[in-house]
């Protein structure tokens, strides 16, 4: 596991000296053991696992699985519901990386040097609290809650609906999770219900670490909220800007509660994503091999988001 | 979600605003700039009206779970109840035997923020204290493991179970969510030991304390309170998982909250009622949880993003 060279490590820790002393007294790495140990079972030798399966055939699980080399990927790239379902992962990157970090900034701001200051810290913190509310819950537990509303025949939203006379019955009203057009809509706008609490909590603790005198003195020389919002806040967000982006692009890529929860990816693959996929070839289908394969390219493609993420901590953490 | 980030350590998120500034704060809502003009009530309102929007779905499961089902054909879902029953909470609790599921998952989590804590704490010890070799790329790959989605593991960790005669066994997901967990508390404990002071360190090991005296001694009261706080996330993390236990608990009795709540969506469509008790029943819990946890919450959510 240590690829480390002893060169490398002893530059590094001469770079680091004041601080990191080479331990003198006693044995450290046995420490590591148990952590390690479990870490190779459970991650190490089920991805590699993985990976294996993803080059062969087997079908249900029983027997022996059967290498059949790059079949399953090959396959796979010539699969429109693939395709699909990636597609479907840029409109989730949309709702759930997009437009909770534009809106979650608004808010966060709007609260932070707008209402905060005239209507005391209580009134934003309760509204930030509502935010919240929704990232506390279980996903599996927001998904029941909103199939109820969104139900066609008893749900909320239609029952009201037709009660207001804007439509004769349920029947003619939209069926929301059931058509194929509005179902992608609909777990789209639970999704951004979700999301919110996250990033109007995160850019408010990044706006009270900010140094608020060059907002004051902006303020002085007359800049509005929204000029003020333009240059110096989003500024002074970047860091938290670029690290909320990046990790709800990779939660936004690995959905499958909501989904498997209010649509089990359909009707049909409207909503169909590729952690849903994977899943419903795993389980569903039992095509092992196949399954294997498309979570396979899911882990690669997040594999390149972690590691774009650590090289960005590392920055940041320079730069401080 | 803040799994994903780390780096930062727990002294920075727990530093609260200084009294000075918050007397700044509560002093310019009177004059200056800050006036409150008829244009910032607007905004106000606006903004409560969207907060009061976001909870809706909340208030409307609490309302019409106490509502009887012939109250809400006649009088509809956004009525409020004309007598209050609470024969559809009970009914979803006995038909779902919730009092099993609760157990359960209390069970599941409470395991996991032990033994995950206790992992992440002995593995971040050598990584930040004892300064092993090869610490950079431990924590690499340990980042890489809570990136990787469930899926790619799931299907050999169901095959592991099997092996093992855990399947269908809660402790199959006390086993796999602990060192799941600890991959991210490694990585975000190492952060924290590291910056732990050099000047406590030394004066220990010039008085001869091993490894084992360090830890024990030195390392673990001081970090008491950040490995609590792990704790408190572990839980609720674990508590709201929902792909391992839907794919290694199929009966019904070693099902989870979480998994109770997805595998009840589709079944109760024709009794609204009794599904708006299930979503509440789903979320009192965590909302219990939260209320009682609601600073470190706060904090953890931010907890890692930017140092």
């Amino acid at each position: 596991m240590t690829t480390v060279t002893p060169a490398a490590d002893k530059k590094s820790r001469a770079r680091r000296a004041p601080t990191s002393r080479p331990a003198s007294n006693g044995l450290y790495w046995p420490w590591a053991i148990p952590g390690l140990l479990t870490f190779t079972i459970v991650v190490v030798v089920a991805f590699a696992w993985n990976v294996y399966l993803s080059f062969t055939k087997w079908n249900q699980g029983l027997g022996t699985p059967k290498w059949i080399g790059l079949d399953n990927y090959i396959k796979l790239f010539q699969d429109d519901t693939f395709w699909q379902s990636f597609l479907h992962s840029v409109v989730f990157i949309v709702s759930m990386a997009v437009v909770p970090t534009g809106l979650g900034l608004i808010i966060a701001s709007a609260l932070f040097d707008y209402i905060a200051p005239r209507f005391g810290n209580g009134s934003s913190a309760a509204v930030r609290a509502a935010f919240f509310l929704p990232q506390i819950i279980p996903i599996a537990v927001a998904g029941l809650l909103w199939s109820w509303m969104l139900s066609s025949q008893q749900g909320i939203f239609n029952v009201t609906m037709v009660q207001w006379g804007w439509f004769p019955s349920v029947d003619q009203a939209p069926n929301w999770l059931g058509n194929a057009g509005l179902a992608m809509l609909s777990v789209n706008v639970v999704l951004i219900w979700i999301q919110i609490g996250y990033t109007v909590t995160i850019f408010m603790s990044g706006l009270a670490r900010a140094d608020q005198s060059v907002h004051e003195a902006a303020a002085i020389d007359g800049a509005s909220w929204f000029q003020r919002f333009r240059m110096i806040t989003i500024n002074q967000l970047a860091p938290e800007i670029s690290v909320v982006l990046l990790t709800t692009t990779v939660a936004a890529l690995k959905v499958f509660a909501p989904v498997y929860v209010m649509t089990q990816g359909g009707p049909g693959t409207a909503t169909n994503v590729p952690a849903y996929f994977s899943y419903f070839n795993f389980i569903q289908t039992g095509k092992v091999g196949y399954g294997a394969a498309i979570s396979t390219v899911l882990a690669l493609l997040l594999i390149v988001f972690a590691i774009y993420l650590l090289r960005l901590q590392t920055k940041q953490g320079e730069n401080r | 979600m803040s799994q994903l980030l780390s780096e930062a350590t727990f002294a920075n998120e727990t530093k609260q605003p200084d009294a000075r500034e918050l007397k700044k704060l509560s002093r310019r809502g009177q004059g200056g700039f800050n006036r409150r003009t008829g244009f910032s009530w607007g905004v106000l309102g606006f903004i409560v009206l969207a907060a009061l929007l976001w909870i809706a779905p909340l208030y409307l499961a609490f309302v019409n779970s106490v509502k009887s089902k012939a109250d809400y054909t006649t009088s509809g879902p956004l009525s409020l109840p004309s007598n209050i029953t609470f024969e559809n909470i009970t009914a979803f609790w006995i038909k779902a035997n919730f009092t099993e599921k609760l157990w359960n998952s209390f069970q599941i989590s409470f395991w996991v923020a032990i033994f995950g804590v206790l992992l992440s704490f002995l593995t971040a010890y050598a990584i930040g204290i004892g300064r092993v070799k090869g610490r950079f790329f431990i924590l690499a790959l340990f980042m890489i493991a809570f990136t990787i989605p469930a899926e790619a593991l799931m299907y050999p960790l169901l095959k592991m179970a099997k092996m093992v005669n855990l399947y269908d066994n809660i402790w199959s997901l006390i086993i796999i969510f602990s060192v799941l967990q600890s991959a991210f508390g490694t990585y975000l404990l190492a952060s924290v030991l590291s910056d732990f002071p050099s000047e406590i360190l030394e004066a220990a090991r010039i008085d001869g304390a091993g490894s084992v005296r360090l830890l024990w001694n030195v390392v673990f009261p001081l970090t008491r309170p950040t490995l609590l706080v792990l704790m408190v996330f572990f839980f609720i993390w674990t508590w709201n998982e929902f792909l391992y236990p839907l794919v290694l608990l199929p009966s019904n009795s070693s099902q989870t909250v979480s998994l109770s709540m997805g595998l009840a969506s589709g079944q109760y469509t024709s009794e609204p009622t009794q599904q708006a008790a299930a979503a509440l029943v789903g979320i009192l819990p965590t909302l219990i949880f939260f209320l009682i946890f609601q600073r470190t919450l706060l904090k953890g959510v931010t907890m890692g993003s930017v140092k």
